[in-house]
């Protein structure tokens, strides 16, 4: 407890605990790709994976609870350091400032603030399903069957919900400034936990680079993919079911719609 | 050639400062920066001007006491030199060059561009020593040190203690000096009794002296006249590390000896 105490009250203490929430956030950034990534199989392989998490809860709140304390730490010493590094120079130059310094790393509190924003839409977007904030309709009337059983039709919330396109905007802007985020984060984490060395620092900052620019592709491709024509077929089918109300099948509501329209 | 200066002048610690600006006499390219501003002043006080208070002493290189941010950077356009090494036919002729004392808050204005270092000597006295007498010059190679060992250890041991990092440092950090003399004696048998003790305290005193945190920009690293390695700073941080997870000295038993 001392020890922890201790490391909290230091400024390199606080950089471990960025660090190392970091590394934990990046883990789930990599890892949440790779299962959105389904969306480009057939819709039953994203819709069984979601599935299988729902079907754990105890798994998924223990991931969800993790996630949070290190959101909630990064961000807390985050704000700390911003602040005391804020008020180590009350006065600031004339003649520029900053020279040569990583311009990235200027920018870390602003893309992490947009992060934190964005995750937050994200969360209300497609976890707690807001249906004002889609642009679509309400993604809990979303069902479709997988083996016999009712579930939620992921892959249709998906594809409807990057069919608007400001919302998939929402998103390519997010992934942009975590791409800057991860791209200097990745590389300065090593040097907050020390593990740097002049032979090392050029692999690690190239590495850094390289992943970032994947895990930037890997989340775009989502949004672009969808605009540029994924699942549409599906999307059409599922479409029906939001604007019926209560749930019907999607051929009688698409038959009442027509007939609304006929009179 | 002749060139317009905008100095900051501040009367003392307690004064709100401002620029002035100054037209300077004739000037020979070849002096220095420093020289430059002795030419300006004798200028000023000709006129019974006050005139502009700046730090220096070796004027070769090596105290570290020069300071000045120059158009932005901290010791002037070149790399890996400090303001007294800085000529005047690095300018163009006729141009305006601003001239800014360090700022942070733990170097508090004295008069113009001087300004309070002491947090160094703060940070210095609290651990950047070796308690004991190490003895004059030993023979060589009755001590064996590793080449690489050395040679990082004399990297290190470059820093004059100028605070140019900090002055340069959007944050205002003091890690790379503190990175580089923690290191300096971290390096060699004579510092590894007191290695772990020593990167406590002055990381400690480091943070009391209210320095901003490390945030990996290279800024520091770019402006020091010593041309010193952000390398010390990941030392640094894996040190302080070890340290706090072994814990402070065994207090010594209390059993006799034999
Ligand atoms: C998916 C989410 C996130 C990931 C993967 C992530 C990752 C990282 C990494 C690896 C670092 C480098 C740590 C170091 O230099 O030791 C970092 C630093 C930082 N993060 Fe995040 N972060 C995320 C979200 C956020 C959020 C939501 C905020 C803010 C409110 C934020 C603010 C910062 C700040 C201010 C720094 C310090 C920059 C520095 O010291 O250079 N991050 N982040
Ligand atoms: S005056 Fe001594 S280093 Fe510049």
């Amino acid at each position: 407890m001392n020890l922890l105490r201790q490391l909290w009250r230091s400024s390199l203490g606080k950089k471990y605990a960025m660090a190392l929430t970091g590394v934990a956030l990046f883990g789930f950034v990599v890892g949440h790709l790779l299962g959105n990534l389904q969306v480009f199989g057939a819709p039953e392989l994203i819709n069984s994976y979601a599935h299988f998490l729902k079907s754990k809860p105890g798994l998924l709140w223990g991931a969800r609870l993790g996630l949070l304390s290190c959101v909630a730490l990064h961000i807390v010493a985050a704000v700390q350091l911003t602040l005391l590094n804020r008020s180590a120079r009350p006065i600031g130059y004339a003649g520029g400032s900053a020279y040569g310094s990583a311009w990235k790393s200027r920018y870390m509190a602003l893309s992490g603030s947009v992060i934190l924003a964005f995750v937050i839409y994200h969360l209300l977007h497609f976890t707690a399903m807001q249906p004002g904030i889609n642009g679509v309709g309400d993604f809990n009337k979303l069902k479709t069957t997988l083996a016999g059983e009712p579930v939620a039709d992921v892959y249709a919330m998906m594809i409807l919900g990057f069919q608007v396109p400001w919302v998939s905007l929402v998103y390519l802007i997010a992934q942009t400034l975590l791409f800057l985020h991860l791209s200097h984060g990745l590389s300065s984490l090593f040097q907050s936990l020390g593990f740097r060395n002049h032979v090392w620092w050029p692999r690690i900052t190239a590495a850094s680079q390289i992943v970032s620019v994947v895990v930037f592709i890997g989340y775009a491709s989502i949004p672009v993919a969808v605009l540029a024509g994924l699942g549409r077929d599906h999307a059409q089918k599922a479409k029906a079911a939001l604007s019926s109300q209560p749930l019907e099948s999607p051929e009688s509501s698409i038959a009442g719609v027509a007939k609304e329209a006929l009179k | 050639m002749k060139v317009t200066l905008k100095v900051w002048r501040q009367k003392d610690q307690k004064a709100p400062g401002g620029f002035q600006i100054y037209q300077s006499p004739e000037l020979n390219p070849n002096m220095s920066f420093l020289e430059m501003l002795d030419v300006v002043n004798e200028d000023l006080a000709g006129r019974g001007e006050d005139p502009i208070a700046f730090d220096h002493d070796c004027r070769e290189g090596i105290c570290g006491t020069c300071s000045l941010v120059i158009d932005g950077k901290p010791h002037g356009p070149h790399q890996g030199v400090a303001t007294c090494q800085t000529y005047m036919r690095s300018f163009r002729n006729g141009v305006e060059i601003v001239i800014e004392p360090f700022r942070a808050r733990p170097f508090p204005i004295i008069k113009d561009l001087v300004c309070d270092r002491k947090s160094f000597d703060r940070i210095q006295q609290a651990g950047g020593f070796i308690s004991v007498r190490t003895g004059s010059t030993p023979d060589a190679n009755s001590i064996l040190i590793p080449k690489e060992n050395s040679d990082l250890a004399m990297d290190a041991a470059q820093c004059i203690g100028c605070g140019a990092c900090v002055a340069a440092c959007k944050n205002a950090s003091a890690m790379l000096f503190v990175s580089a003399k923690v290191s300096h004696f971290g390096l060699l048998p004579q510092g590894q009794p007191e290695r772990h003790r020593r990167v406590t305290a002055m990381v400690q005193q480091m943070d009391e002296e209210g320095f901003g945190a490390c945030t990996v920009t290279g800024s520091c690293e770019a402006v020091c006249p010593k041309s010193i390695s952000l390398d010390f700073i990941a030392r640094m941080n894996r040190d302080f590390a070890v340290a706090l997870l072994k814990g402070g000295p065994k207090k010594p038993s209390s059993g006799g000896a034999g």
